[in-house]
């Protein structure tokens, strides 16, 4: 039984590399006009809204538990700073791809380097994803460097933690923010529901949140791929950050629309605006209610409950995000993105899981976890659900 | 700062100034009321109340542009004179001027694989020269006039006064998202030429600048902030350590 399913994911990854590679050649070879639904007046996609918007989003697990390990000395989440560090370094790595093939001319990448807009939000992304990029490699180098026994290297990484988890949190949070800042300039064009001054703090609220969601579902879903122990009792702490976190992005959201008076926006439930609405409180509901159901002991402490969470808030987050990009603008209902930009998306997501199965299986990533021989009986659980 | 007076009442269609900008920048003169990658302005026809009317569209050349203020590498910049101007070969093709302008004016070769912006580039060499743009200058109705900013927003105003029943009692890019130079005015309601109405006063980029200019105290404050925790917590845990292992040691003895 498993082993068929192995062969069946197996052969699903290998039609989603080679759908992928298909649309890969198109998009070099033919252009952006060939292989994407984009236009004019929707310059951007799928590409700009998932990959990117969404990628860096859920990277964010990476800057807060660092934070919480090597600022706060949050000793109890040690044992999950450096799959956090991987999955964030893997998600910045596949923006960067992903940039690669939206940028019309991608050989001027480079040119924010030299080429300076301190008025421009892109020239602010640009900058962060370079360095932050560079912070998560220094900070994932000490697993490679004890792999090939550098120690020299390995202890100096190390030695630098401290100050880099202080670089990572100013980093992230400017590029977190940023990501909503984009939006700003768009006034007249973003709905107003989904509009608002508050899109920087609100981006960084919904990332940070999302991030400790998505740090639960890795750890579930590594649990069961690696035959692992859940860490159930870092986990729940989690769940309950996020839980606050995403209230507060909500308590944000719901005062700014009222104080601005496009609160009645969210009850127009005929005509036109109805689809607007119903976005609106279907992204509540996939985000506040795993919050309010967080604080319940009984279902933050079950294994399988808290994997539900987790899966439905970043859902949740995935839907507020392709919003703001894509339904939420005036020219959003002319857009739809092309097979060929959702085979280049999955082929992404497949090659980050391959590549974070790879590490995991080559580096040190849980490294000796002292909690397999503890706690074994929660494994078999959470593998009949996840 | 140059500018471009559009008297809509005085447009016949006739479409001299198509063809003139075409022929300027080099461009195919094919038919068409969509501006595109290589077509920098259209003349179009709409039918109203007070019968068919024609106008043009171009690149409004904003005061202080949205697109020039978010190109992260400065590709589109507001020259001295007036124009907005485009430079291709810094451009990363990232497409957030496509996104910011309120006018959906910039056009995109999408099927390209070197893509540039296609615009008006309100003639920027023969402006520089000491020229009008070729828009203006093959205009035979004096539809499209090219001047002064200040001085053709005096004449519009004159225009309006002069036959206020004719006229709309406004200037449309006299104040949207801060200016225009490009100016319109009308007999007809601009919004039935496409120009949105919903425009702020305010210009575009002082809405990114409000966030981004919080940055420079947030982020030293930050750092700052989190220095200090790790010191006080970085001391918590030592002098926890040195207690219990006193304690340990006590007990020992």
């Amino acid at each position: 039984m498993t082993r068929l399913r192995m062969l069946f994911w197996r052969w699903v990854a290998l039609a989603i590399l080679a759908a992928g590679a298909y649309a890969t050649i198109v998009r070099f070879t033919k252009g952006l006009g060939a292989a994407t639904n984009l236009s004019d007046q929707m310059p951007w996609g799928l590409w700009i809204g998932f990959d990117v918007l969404c990628g860096v989003g859920l990277a964010a697990g990476g800057f807060t538990i660092t934070m919480a390990v090597y600022i706060l000395h949050l000793e109890k989440l040690r044992p999950i700073v450096r799959p956090a560090v991987l999955t964030a370094f893997l998600g910045y790595l596949l923006v960067i791809v992903a940039l690669i093939y939206d940028l019309g001319r991608p050989w001027n990448i480079w040119r924010p380097t030299v080429m300076w807009n301190p008025r421009s939000v892109m020239f602010e992304v640009a900058w962060c994803v370079m360095l932050y990029t560079t912070v998560l490699a220094v900070e994932f180098s000490p697993l490679l460097f004890d792999r090939l026994g550098w120690r020299r290297a390995s202890q100096r990484a190390r030695a630098a933690m401290v100050p880099l988890a202080v670089a990572g949190f100013i980093l992230s949070t400017m590029h977190q923010s940023s990501l909503g800042s984009l939006y700003l300039i768009v006034p007249t064009k973003l709905h107003p529901l989904w509009y608002s001054p508050l899109l920087p703090w609100l981006f960084w609220f919904s990332a940070v949140g999302a991030g400790l969601a998505m740090v639960i579902f890795e750890s579930g879903m590594s649990a069961r791929a690696f035959g692992r122990a859940l860490e159930l009792d870092v986990l729940e702490k989690l769940a309950r950050a996020m839980a606050v976190l995403l209230g507060v992005f909500w308590f944000l959201r719901l005062w700014d629309l009222g104080h601005r008076g496009h609160l009645g926006a969210a009850f127009q439930f005929s005509g036109p605006q109805a689809l607007y609405a119903a976005m609106f409180w279907l992204e509540a509901l996939l985000m506040l209610g795993p919050a309010a159901l967080a604080l319940s002991d009984r279902i933050r402490l079950h294994p399988q409950r808290l994997f539900a969470l987790a899966c439905t808030v970043v859902a949740g987050f995935l839907l507020h995000r392709l919003n703001v990009s894509t339904t939420a603008l005036a020219a959003g209902s002319r857009y739809f993105p092309s097979w060929m930009e959702v085979a280049v998306t999955l082929m992404l997501v497949t090659l980050g899981i391959a590549a974070f199965r790879f590490a995991v299986l080559h580096l040190a990533v849980f490294g000796p976890s002292p909690r397999v021989r503890e706690a074994p009986e929660v494994k078999p659980a959470l593998a009949r659900y996840a | 700062m140059r500018a471009l007076l559009i008297d809509v009442t005085k447009c016949v269609g006739c479409g001299a100034c198509v063809a003139a900008c075409c022929e300027q920048n080099h461009l195919p003169l094919e038919e068409s009321t969509e501006l595109g990658p290589y077509r920098y302005t259209v003349v179009r026809k709409v039918r109203t109340r007070r019968g068919e009317v024609y106008y043009r569209r171009l690149c409004m050349h904003c005061v202080d542009p949205a697109c020039a203020s978010v190109c992260p590498v400065g590709a589109l910049r507001k020259t001295a004179q007036g124009p907005v101007v485009y430079n291709p070969s810094v451009c990363m093709g990232c497409r957030y001027c496509l996104q910011a302008c309120p006018f959906e004016v910039p056009r995109y070769e999408w099927n390209s694989l070197t893509p540039k912006l296609g615009k008006c580039s309100f003639c920027a060499e023969r402006l520089a020269s000491g020229g009008t743009t070729a828009c203006a200058e093959a205009c035979p109705t004096g539809a499209t006039m090219c001047g002064e900013r200040d001085e053709l927003l005096k004449e519009a105003r004159a225009r309006i006064a002069a036959e206020p029943g004719k006229y709309l009692p406004r200037i449309y890019g006299e104040h949207e998202v801060g200016g225009t130079s490009v100016l319109y005015i009308s007999h007809v309601p601009f919004s039935a030429l496409g120009l949105p109405e919903n425009l702020p006063h305010d210009p575009l980029p002082a809405y990114t600048h409000r966030a981004l200019s919080q940055i420079p105290p947030l982020a030293g404050t930050a750092s700052l902030i989190l220095a200090g925790l790790w010191w006080l917590t970085n001391r918590k845990h030592e002098v926890a350590r040195k207690e219990s292992g006193r304690t340990e040691r006590e007990g020992l003895r």
